[in-house]
């Protein structure tokens, strides 16, 4: 048994497969709930995915989260931004049910290694500006310089503007990182507290009550912050894809 | 980098394995490996198949309820129309009708007429007829009076005085009285 709040985070390298430049790449825990969870996810859709006129309960689950991320995007942005939508879509499902997934006994969290979340938030960062980029050319900078400013301010808008920018990635990694760890720390620093009170036996036994309900109580907590989460992320997505279609702030 | 990175594993494995296995760079190539792989598959999998299936059937259903809606309008026109014909045929045949009655009114109204006016021709002329056969009838009764009272003037005259009296002194007689 885990006895640290830190060894749940531990990466077991099962297998050693190949290297690639220099670097190991294994079959750990953490592959295994990523295939895990994105086989969910599809499983989920293709059960769900009836295409009846009239949709059952489970269809209208499927539906429903299309048209909350097709909302999502086309509110934050525009409908001219729908190609994006299947990013989008994959980003919030894989965070969503990563967290869901982790919140269960003996699970690992992918989203809670601060390689998958800077990964994710780098690779959005890319997008927008590759986007950017190929839709507006060389125009696109122009959103590190709104327009209509009295020319001296430019000169600490424009540093304050680019620093803002290359802060996002950090920020949307940070906080789905943070949020994960923090909460599964509490949780098992909660259990493992009710654990060694139960150890102790006696009158001291009965104390275990008050770790278990905040157990409780974070557990639900924690839930609530797994799809919290998936939605700030997708929705940050969001806002800054808006900077590929509007560069004129 | 892949060296220098190579050496922070073997140096600080044990280091990183007390501390926090997040921040473990030995792990980090697996993890984004296998992310960008897991991530990719699901991608693929939601923009080629998913996605597209679930936005036609929410599709399909909006354009069905959209030509129901349509046709739903388009027959209420209709039945409206249809109601709009059926008053106006109803008002034709009302007008129809009245115009009818009018008529029929108006020829046996004018039928009445010819034959009262007729009948009325016809009793003038008799009354007429009849007033001078009155007036001839009248006329010959008083003639005639005239010489039923010289008679019986001179029957009388005879009778009281026992003389006869000529007829001429009768009519003067007559005549004064």
């Amino acid at each position: 048994m885990a006895s640290g709040p830190m060894e749940q985070f531990q990466i077991d390298r099962q297998v050693d497969l190949f290297e690639i430049a220099g670097q190991t790449v294994s079959w750990t825990n953490s592959a295994f709930w990523m295939v895990a969870s994105v086989l969910a996810i599809i499983a989920f859709f293709v059960l769900t995915m009836r295409g009846k006129l009239i949709p059952g309960r489970m269809q209208s689950l499927g539906e429903l989260s299309y048209e909350f991320i097709a909302d999502m995007v086309r509110d934050t942005v525009g409908p001219e931004a729908m190609r994006f939508m299947p990013f989008v879509f994959a980003l919030f499902f894989f965070i969503l049910f990563a967290n869901l997934i982790g919140m269960n006994p003996y699970a690992f969290t992918t989203t809670s290694h601060l390689a998958v979340t800077a990964a994710m938030a780098i690779f959005t960062i890319l997008i927008v500006m590759v986007a950017g980029i190929w839709k507006n050319g060389f125009k696109w900078f122009k959103i590190f310089a709104p327009a209509g400013l009295p020319l001296p301010m430019y000169a600490i808008i424009i540093p304050i503007e680019i620093i803002s920018f290359l802060s996002r990635p950090v920020t949307l990694a940070v906080r789905l990182f943070a949020n994960m760890v923090a909460g599964h720390v509490m949780l098992k620093l909660f259990a493992i507290f009710a654990a060694y009170l139960i150890a102790k036996g006696g009158v001291t036994a009965l104390g275990a009550i008050l770790p278990i309900a905040g157990t409780i109580a974070i557990v639900a907590l924690e839930f609530l912050v797994a799809a919290l989460q998936a939605f700030v992320f997708a929705i940050l997505t969001c806002v800054y894809l808006n900077d590929v279609y509007h560069v004129e702030h | 980098m892949a060296a220098e990175t190579t050496y922070i594993d073997g140096e600080h494995a044990a280091e990183a394995a007390s501390g926090l296995p997040q921040l473990d760079i030995s792990t980090w190539t697996s993890q984004i490996f296998w992310l960008v792989l897991t991530f990719a598959v699901l991608y693929f999998a939601l923009s080629r198949f998913i996605l597209p299936n679930l936005r036609d059937t929410i599709g399909n259903r909006t354009d069905r309820i959209a030509d129901d809606l349509d046709s739903a309008s388009r027959m209420k026109l209709e039945a409206e129309e249809a109601e709009k014909a059926y008053e106006q045929s109803l008002r034709d045949a009302r007008a129809k009708a009245s115009n009818v009655a009018e008529s029929t009114r108006q020829s046996l109204d004018a039928e009445i007429q010819t034959e009262l006016d007729a009948a009325d021709a016809e009793a003038d002329r008799e009354s007429q007829l009849a007033e001078t056969r009155i007036r001839e009838i009248k006329q010959t009764a008083l003639s005639n009076i005239d010489a039923v009272a010289s008679d019986v003037a001179g029957a009388l005259v005879t009778k009281l005085t026992g003389k006869t009296v000529t007829d001429a002194a009768l009519k003067a007689a007559v005549k004064k009285a």
